[in-house]
């Protein structure tokens, strides 16, 4: 294999796995470290800088980075990042001495954004700094998009939402809510110099089925009956409910149908609890919550007697491996009628935008999603920028951010007159060692056993109750410390100097994870198998070195490293440093005077 | 020194040997030598070899005199028996501990001070009783515990770290073994584990007494450019000139040697050795020529590796002074006082 290219903004940024999948790239064992250190303040802003919203998020963040946490490999159980970033949030101190300075002076440039929720949000927060004057379209009565409109009180408390939206629209934003946009050519002929569309994916699916006409008045598609929940339109619902679907709008809908007084729900999805769109953590909340979840149940018919909903009919299937995909065959039983009052229809959301024109320039795919650059955001009309959900479909929160941030580097680019795509900052990274003395590390460089610390939650008497009473409490800073001992400092990167090396193999002998070889270098199949012990995860990189004076290479499995330092303290001469990787991701921050 | 502790987890996919157990449950406390010490090579190589050969842990018994090799004997091996004697005594202890309980594993750590200076004499008559055990040298010239005084296997014109050479012609405990009757005599580097560790693992299942010069760099007082004994200067002029794979009883794969290479050795236990010349001159078989090469080698600032010498149908210790099949703690009363019927039957047979 050739050396590793450590330069590579990527290389190391894979390492920390975390911050890799993360699609904001929060830098997460920086703000864990802060958060050891009560810097909570500071691990706030290290989060806001990259997410925008770590107070939603640590409550209501998808966690892509969990299930990519090293720990997962090394022990099983990841660190509990998302509630990490709530205790930052919860115990932060006064952030305005480190919020950006908006100028007074402004640079002349008019922006729209249609929709005010979290991508429109992080847009304006990206681009307000550099003087530009800002438009804000919401049809809702206030912003935050689907994080008021749907995310239940119950998992996201209205002043933690209203704080961190606040923050953004009371730095310069000229809001326009209870605004309906109804043509995109007029907000066109308003001439903004570029235009945000950020109304994410706001049509609930619905379902075609015998009897589905006559008993109309006792379905709903679920966001529309959270959304009227949230604005307070809703306040109960009565009798037998069933919740069918199987996403987090599912287990949002049967969570609050509890809440607002049902007789009784159930969830009731077509496939297999395995492969459930809802994550892990909701679908457990909820049976927590006493309400059953039923599988490999498609709806067949709704039954109804004199224009009243009697029940649904679903049949019964079972889920077979067919070529690594799940098919659903009939079991044969007979099909089961279960009773019901009131019907939730959560199967999914797609994009709907029946206000843009299709004459303007604007194009879209066969989804009816826009034609965009994926580098880029910008639509196939150059003032036209997409992001969150109306981009490619549904996702969630910390996507929208991403988007945003791309979007505002795009939109600034195009204002000034620049290339949106070929005149893009690249990313970067600063190696920053750590060595502090002999033995001594600027990190907490020993590894900390302890297994994954559970978050309490309120009394579940109490919180089904009502429904603004919030289920998860949150660490306290001692179980916020002690979790946060378990983040492995995953960006303190083992660092290899080759004309340091003596090839004493102190290294190599000391390493509890075996994960450093002095070898013949070979090609990567070959090398991978021929380690101390094999290299079995190929989506983790090797570090190869440059020949040494025998003519081998040091060749590290990046896979299960602890970056417990070891390695560098066993080193006589210092050819292994331990060197914090700082990535940069380029930000419209870094544009900024 | 190290002060993070070594966390106590390891690599999910880490082998299991034939009594279930992992190289990292061989292992003892975290060394406190300096970074980088070959001794701490020594101490890894011991215990991969010890977890490959399915040995039980406590079966074994680890003795040592007084310098940082004989400190090692903390780094490896962590539950087994051990006793830490003075400087240049080791081998009287083992010789006392091995003639007491034949059942143990022996393995003595030594140094070339430990060994060549002080406990010259105690070294050369474990040699000659024929100790069943694996005797290690961790051989550095120098004495590295008390800051790098030459020892007497330093080289004659080698320096010190300030540049003063050595005066004295050194000590070469490879032809010291050979000539006085060790059965298996072998010479190997501390960063060289491919050819350590299947030496380790023949010499420890060796009977008699079985010893391996492993020259182990101080890289604190003696790895600089003057020195014959630093990682460099071993590179460039190390000879290996037979290679010793072992190869367990079960695993009796045939592996190719060209015709006249490779020769057999078969060990007590069932597993064999095959030696396989990379010097074609050289015989492993023959005491008389292999101390002449070792000699020769040595006159022309080489330094000769590998399984040196090994001696087929080996004796060791109890052996020769006829102990009994069990080790004498087994032994109870009505065996070591038989009574005053077998008293008078001895005092007989003197008449
Ligand atoms: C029930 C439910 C629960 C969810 N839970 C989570 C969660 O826990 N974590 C998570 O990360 N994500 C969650 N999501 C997804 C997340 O809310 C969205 O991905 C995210 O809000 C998308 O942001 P956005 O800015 O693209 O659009 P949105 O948040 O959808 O905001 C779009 C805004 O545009 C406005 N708008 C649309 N059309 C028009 C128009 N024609 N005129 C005027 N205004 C218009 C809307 O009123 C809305 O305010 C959930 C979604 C649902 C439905
Ligand atoms: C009887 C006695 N004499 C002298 C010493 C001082 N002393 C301690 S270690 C040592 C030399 C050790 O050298 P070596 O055996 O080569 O070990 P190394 O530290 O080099 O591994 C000496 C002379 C002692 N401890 N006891
Ligand atoms: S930091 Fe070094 S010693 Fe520790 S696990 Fe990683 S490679 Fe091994
Ligand atoms: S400990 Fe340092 S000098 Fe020794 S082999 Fe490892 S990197 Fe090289
Ligand atoms: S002084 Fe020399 S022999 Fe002793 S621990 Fe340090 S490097 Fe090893
Ligand atoms: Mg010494």
């Amino acid at each position: 294999m050739k050396p590793t290219n450590i330069h590579d903004p990527n290389y190391f940024h894979k390492v920390v796995d975390c911050q890799w999948a993360c699609p904001a790239h929060t830098p997460v064992p920086e703000y864990i470290r802060l958060i050891a250190q009560q810097r909570y303040t500071e691990a706030y802003m290290v989060n806001w800088e990259s997410n925008v919203f770590p107070g939603i998020l640590g409550r209501t963040c998808d966690r892509p980075c969990e299930p990519a946490c090293r720990r997962v490999r090394t022990e099983e159980k990841p660190v509990a990042i998302c509630r990490l970033k709530r205790v930052a949030a919860d115990h932060k101190g006064d952030i305005t001495p480190y919020l950006p300075h908006v100028p007074k002076t402004k640079n002349g440039k008019k922006i729209a954004l249609l929709g005010a929720g979290p991508a429109s949000l992080a847009v304006a927060r990206d681009l307000l700094p550099l003087g530009y004057e800002i438009d804000m379209f919401d049809r809702d009565p206030g912003g935050g998009g689907m994080m008021r409109s749907q995310i239940p009180a119950f998992r996201l408390p209205a002043d933690v939402l209203e704080e961190e939206v606040d923050l953004i629209v009371n730095m310069g934003i000229d809001a326009y809510y209870n605004h309906e946009i109804t043509s995109m050519r007029e907000m066109l002929e308003m001439n903004y110099d570029a235009y945000f569309v950020g109304t994410g994916a706001p049509r609930g699916r619905d379902l075609d089925l015998p009897g589905r006409k006559e008993v109309a008045d006792h379905i709903s598609i679920g966001i529309d009956w959270l959304s009227s929940v949230a604005f307070g339109h809703t306040t109960s619902i009565s009798g037998k409910v069933i919740v069918m679907g199987g996403g987090n709008t599912a287990m949002d809908c049967c969570r609050t149908s509890k809440r607002l007084g049902a007789e009784n729900v159930t969830v009731v999805v077509r496939s297999a609890f395995h492969v459930m769109k809802a994550s892990e953590w909701e679908k457990e909340d909820a049976m927590a919550e006493g309400i059953p979840i039923l599988n490999n149940r498609p709806p067949k018919e709704f039954v109804h007697e004199n224009g009243r909903l009697k029940g649904v009919v679903f049949e019964r299937v079972k889920p077979i491996e067919d070529n690594g995909r799940l098919k659903y065959v009939p079991t044969g039983e007979p099909d089961v009628f279960m009773e019901a009052d009131h019907i939730l229809m959560a199967i999914g959301q797609e994009n709907h935008c029946p206000w843009i024109e299709r004459d303007l320039g604007i194009e879209f795919d066969k989804w009816d999603c826009p034609i965009l650059d994926e580098d880029t955001l910008q639509s196939t009309h150059p003032k036209i920028f997409f992001g969150g959900d109306s981009a490619f479909g549904p996702e969630n929160i910390i996507w929208a951010s991403a988007h945003a941030h791309k979007a505002a580097i795009s939109i600034h680019l195009f204002c000034q007159g620049r290339d949106p795509k070929k005149d893009r900052p690249p990313d970067g990274v600063n190696l920053i060692s750590q060595k502090m003395g002999i033995h001594e590390w600027s990190y907490d460089a020993e590894h900390d056993p302890s297994q994954r610390y559970i978050v309490p939650h309120a009394n579940l008497r109490r919180s089904l109750d009502n429904i603004k009473v919030e289920v998860e409490l949150g660490f306290d800073e001692q179980l916020g410390f002690k979790e946060a001992q378990r983040c492995l400092n995953c960006d303190v990167q083992t660092v290899f100097t080759e004309k340091l090396c003596i090839e004493c193999d102190a290294c190599m002998d000391i390493c509890p994870m075996d994960c450093i070889t002095f070898t013949e270098n070979r090609d990567e199949e070959e090398l991978r198998a021929n380690l101390l012990v094999p290299a079995e995860n190929n989506e983790q990189d090797l570090y190869v070195s440059d020949h040494l004076d025998t003519g081998r290479v040091m060749v590290k499995d990046e896979d299960l490293c602890l970056h417990c330092g070891l390695c560098a303290e066993r080193c006589p001469t210092n050819a292994w440093d331990m060197q914090k990787s700082v990535v940069h991701n380029p930000q419209l921050s870094s544009y900024a005077e | 020194m190290t002060f993070v502790a070594k966390p106590k987890i390891h690599h999910p996919l880490l082998k299991v040997n034939e009594i279930g157990l992992k190289r990292r449950d061989y292992e003892g406390l975290v060394s406190t030598l300096c970074a980088g010490c070959g001794h701490d090579s020594v101490s890894a190589a011991l215990i991969q070899a010890c977890s490959e050969l399915s040995l039980p842990p406590h079966k074994f018994a680890k003795l040592s005199g007084i310098g940082c090799s004989s400190k090692t004997p903390s780094y490896f091996l962590g539950n087994s028996h051990g006793f830490n004697s003075v400087h240049g005594r080791m081998p009287s202890v083992a010789t006392g501990a091995n003639i007491a309980n034949r059942d143990l594993i022996y393995i003595g750590v030594s140094g070339d001070g430990d060994s060549a200076s002080i406990g010259l004499g105690q070294f050369a008559h474990a040699v000659r009783r024929k100790i069943n055990m694996l005797y290690i040298v961790d051989n550095n010239g120098t004495y590295g515990l008390t800051k790098g005084q030459f020892s007497a296997t330093n080289d004659r014109g080698s320096t010190n770290k300030r540049g003063v050479p050595n005066l004295y012609t050194s000590i070469d405990l490879v032809s010291m073994a050979l000539q006085i009757g060790a059965s298996f005599v072998a010479r190997s580097f501390s960063g060289d584990k491919t050819q350590l560790v299947p030496l380790m693992k023949a010499a420890l299942l060796h009977r008699g007494f079985a010893f391996i010069d492993v020259i182990s760099p101080c890289v604190m007082f003696n790895n600089h450019d003057g020195s014959t004994k630093s990682y460099g200067y071993i590179r460039d002029h190390s000879a290996p000139v037979v290679d010793a794979d072992f190869i367990a009883p079960q695993e009796e794969i045939e592996i190719y040697y060209a015709p006249g290479t490779a020769e057999t050795v078969a060990m007590p236990d069932g597993s064999s050795l095959r030696l396989r010349k990379l010097e074609d001159s050289y015989n492993p078989r023959n005491r008389v020529d292999a101390l002449a090469y070792v000699q020769n080698a040595l006159d022309e600032g080489e330094v000769v590796t590998g399984l040196l010498y090994v001696e087929d149908d080996s004796v060791d210790c109890h052996e020769v002074l006829e102990t009994p099949d069990v080790p004498l703690n087994s032994l109870d009363e009505s065996v070591l006082c038989p009574g005053s019927a077998e008293l008078a039957a001895v005092n007989d047979s003197f008449r």
